[in-house]
């Protein structure tokens, strides 16, 4: 096995195990938080099915944002819609045979790339261009957008321009997952988008990407208005009520 | 102290977004809690030697008990969607108005202190250090936020940030850099029941007083009773409504409504303030304190139902918190829950808002009304931001938008609306909510109402807007002493029930002789 295949696989087992530990520990985090005060943004749902249906069209259409800025919103659901139809895509490097609906997705995942990077490059050019934005970026803000930039340029150069030996790819990514540690094919496009992709999975859940799951447990979302028909009391906040 | 002089923003035909200018609002300093005020509170009067470990700790205590603020800190993207929704920002184009920049400066100690990469790499993802000049600047700013919830309607992740802003006073207040104004008011009411820190005599002169000019003025013996055991409502209003204008027109009108309704009332002397800062503060126990007095005034005179009169923040409490911190509502099956809900009328919603009740009582026809006595004015509606945004009224959401709209139009025939992006959930706050309402923050208060103004402007210059229809104490209060500097007259500022009062129509008893 080559230095550049253990590096590789390496990497993707570490990045993996802190993606998903790291996930698993911030959900466990917010779920065990907890909140004492019914905070919804009225007008709210007031009953549950409401809140589901609610929070649907805050992760499908991003509802709020689209209330709040068509500039952001268009270039923000264009990146992370792009993204999802790339990502459902790449499934067919890791399921064999390949799933019927990947074999469908395929094609629009090819040119959903294009979506993806024009969204990410016009949420970069905001940063830039408008003062109130640069005002609150960090160096990491910028360097988010160029990461994904560069994971979404990489693969639509192997995918567009200079194709890459995706059945090697396939073969490498199978044998991690069946522990079974096949050479990594040695491009220096793929290398660097896989590279990419790594570093970008084992910050997700120590970075703003935290965003995602965030969402799920945002109090002023996920909440029904219903504080006066049911008694919404934390354990914490409970033990006031024996003193008295 | 004299507070530094200032120019009135510009009013200009739209609401426009203005170029950044930096450090513009960075000499605001509310006056400090003196250390009277702070004993009484629990909090240290000045910053010990400790002090940064104490608000370390502070912050370590909320992120564990508070979801929405660990959420709330890790999940930003800094997209900018909320950066021109703030009052305060369009007022003064300080960028540390901005919302998200608002919320950064704890979020930047919170990632140096509780993150792996702010510990690392501190300058890359922007955490720093806690220094005495990043606690001035908390000092500053979250007191130039008035906690009305209007960025957490754009935020794509819901980030509301009146929880940050409550948490940074929280931590203030635990290293000794209390508010004067919101931490005097907390003394007041726990110390003597109410905001304005009225005793019961001065107080009950004042109603016998209210219940004499109603009678001359309509011949009608409309009562104001207070601390009646077995009466059926127990009204929980702002003390304001005993002693401020306009405020004290709507309180007449309550008073009417019940009287034509043939509802028996009470005020309580023990819970004469429907105001509650502890929700300014974020302080879970403090805000407690002061609900757990209407709770023992309803328990203490057997009422049937509990009635809120016009204040926003106040409803916010009483709609989203009683039931939780007091037991006011329905749902709840332990003993301290219970012990309140067997004595309710279950046939009404428990804490009801007095624009429901009103509104139900001329809808069924149980009151009259003249809309005509009222067609001298053209009238607007203010959406409080607690009420839009933050509680509801009726049964449907959105019936806080429309149950005080349909009050209003039953009551006058002449209405328009404002601009919609400054209405219902985009409603932009008066300015003054949130322990912001203090001569000490005039600038501040002056500045934030440039939004409302604008937006009023343009229906007084198209439609002939004449009055401004509140359902709020601060916003009566913050209106009256700032729109004059816009030009506006304070006369045109009221309570919808003053206009209620204005168009009732009471029975007048027969002469005797």
């Amino acid at each position: 096995m080559s230095t550049v295949t253990m590096i590789y696989a390496g990497m993707f087992y570490i990045a993996t195990l802190l993606l998903v530990v790291g996930l698993v520990y911030k959900i466990f985090d917010y779920s065990r938080t907890p909140a004492p005060l019914l905070i919804p943004t009225t007008p709210a749902p007031t009953t549950q099915k409401g809140v589901v249906y609610r929070m649907a069209k805050e992760v499908v259409l991003f509802e709020s944002l689209f209330k709040s800025n068509k500039w952001i919103w268009a270039f923000g659901w264009l990146f992370h819609f792009g993204l999802f139809l790339v990502l459902a895509r790449h499934l067919r490097y890791f399921t064999q045979p390949v799933w019927f609906w990947v074999d469908i997705v395929q094609p629009f995942g090819k040119y959903a790339s294009i979506m993806m990077v024009l969204g990410l490059a016009g949420l970069l050019a905001r940063r830039f261009v408008v003062d109130r934005v640069r005002y609150i970026s960090t160096p990491s803000d910028y360097l988010m957008l160029v990461l994904l930039l560069g994971i979404g340029l990489s693969g639509m150069l192997m995918t567009f321009v200079a194709h890459t030996d995706i059945i090697s790819l396939k073969e490498f990514i199978m044998g991690l997952m069946y522990f079974d540690v096949q050479p990594v094919p040695q491009d220096p496009i793929l290398l660097a988008h896989l590279a990419m992709v790594a570093l970008l999975m084992a910050i997700f859940p120590i970075s703003k990407l935290l965003h995602a799951p965030g969402l799920f447990f945002s109090p002023t979302r996920n909440q029904a208005d219903n504080p006066r028909e049911h008694r919404h009391v934390a354990a914490w906040a409970a033990r006031l009520d024996q003193n008295n | 102290m004299a507070v530094a002089e200032f120019d009135v923003p510009e009013m200009k035909d739209d609401i426009e977004v203005p170029k950044v200018r930096e450090g513009t609002m960075s000499h605001v300093k509310s006056f400090l809690a003196p250390k009277p005020v702070q004993d009484f509170m629990g909090y240290p009067h000045e910053l010990g030697e400790d002090w940064k470990e104490r608000a370390i700790d502070k912050m370590g205590d909320l992120l564990g008990k508070y979801r929405s603020l660990k959420v709330f800190l890790d999940a930003c993207v800094h997209c900018g969607a909320c950066t021109d929704k703030c009052h305060y920002f369009l007022g003064t184009a300080d960028p540390k108005n901005m919302p998200v920049a608002r919320q950064d400066l704890m979020r930047q100690v919170y990632r140096r202190y509780f993150t792996t990469p702010g510990k690392l790499f501190p300058k890359l993802v922007g955490a720093k250090d806690l220094t005495k000049e990043i606690l001035d600047d908390w000092y500053s700013y979250y007191h130039q936020c008035s906690e009305c919830r209007r960025c957490s309607v754009f935020c794509p992740y819901g980030i509301d940030t009146a929880e940050i802003t409550m948490a940074g006073r929280e931590i203030l207040n635990h290293v000794g850099m209390g508010q004067k104004y919101s931490n005097e008011i907390l003394g007041k009411v726990q110390k003597i029941g109410n905001n304005l820190g009225l005793p019961g005599p001065a107080l009950l002169d004042t109603l016998e007083g209210l219940e004499e000019d109603i009678e001359a003025d309509t011949g009608v013996p409309v009562k104001m009773p207070i601390d009646v055991k077995g009466a059926e409502v127990l009204l929980i209003t702002p003390s304001a409504d005993f002693f401020s204008e306009p405020h004290v027109e709507s309180l007449i009108g309550y008073a009417k409504v019940f009287h034509a309704a043939g509802i028996s009332w009470t005020l309580s002397t023990h819970a004469a303030e429907a105001g509650n800062f502890g929700l300014f503060n974020g302080n879970y126990e403090t805000m407690r304190k002061v609900a757990m007095r209407i709770r023992d005034a309803a328990l203490e005179l057997g009422v049937k139902r509990i009635v809120v009169g016009e204040c926003g923040h106040a409803w916010r409490v009483a709609y989203s918190f009683w039931n939780t911190l007091t037991g006011i509502g329905y749902g709840g099956n332990d003993p301290f829950s219970i012990e309140l809900q067997k004595q309710l009328d279950p046939a009404y919603p428990q804490p009801q808002h007095i624009c429901e009740l009103t509104n139900d009582l001329i809808k069924s026809g149980k009151v009259k009304v003249d809309p005509s006595l009222n067609d001298d004015l053209v009238v607007t509606y203010h959406d409080s931001c607690n009420v839009a945004r933050a509680s509801r009224m009726g049964t449907e959401p959105g019936g806080q938008f429309t149950i005080p709209r349909e009050l209003i139009k039953s009551v006058v025939n002449n209405y328009h609306d404002m601009a919609d992006d400054t209405i219902r959930e985009a409603t932009f706050c008066c300015g003054g909510g949130g322990g912001v309402l203090t001569d000490d923050l005039m600038e501040v208060r002056v500045k934030g109402a440039l939004p409302r103004a604008t937006a009023l402007n343009n229906v007084v210059k198209e439609n002939q807007v004449n009055f401004l229809a509140l359902i709020c104490a601060i916003c009566k209060a913050q209106f009256t002493k700032v729109l004059p500097k816009y030009g506006f007259d304070m006369s045109m500022v009221g309570g919808v029930h003053q206009l209620v009062s204005k168009a009732i129509k009471l029975d007048v008893p027969p002469q005797a002789d």
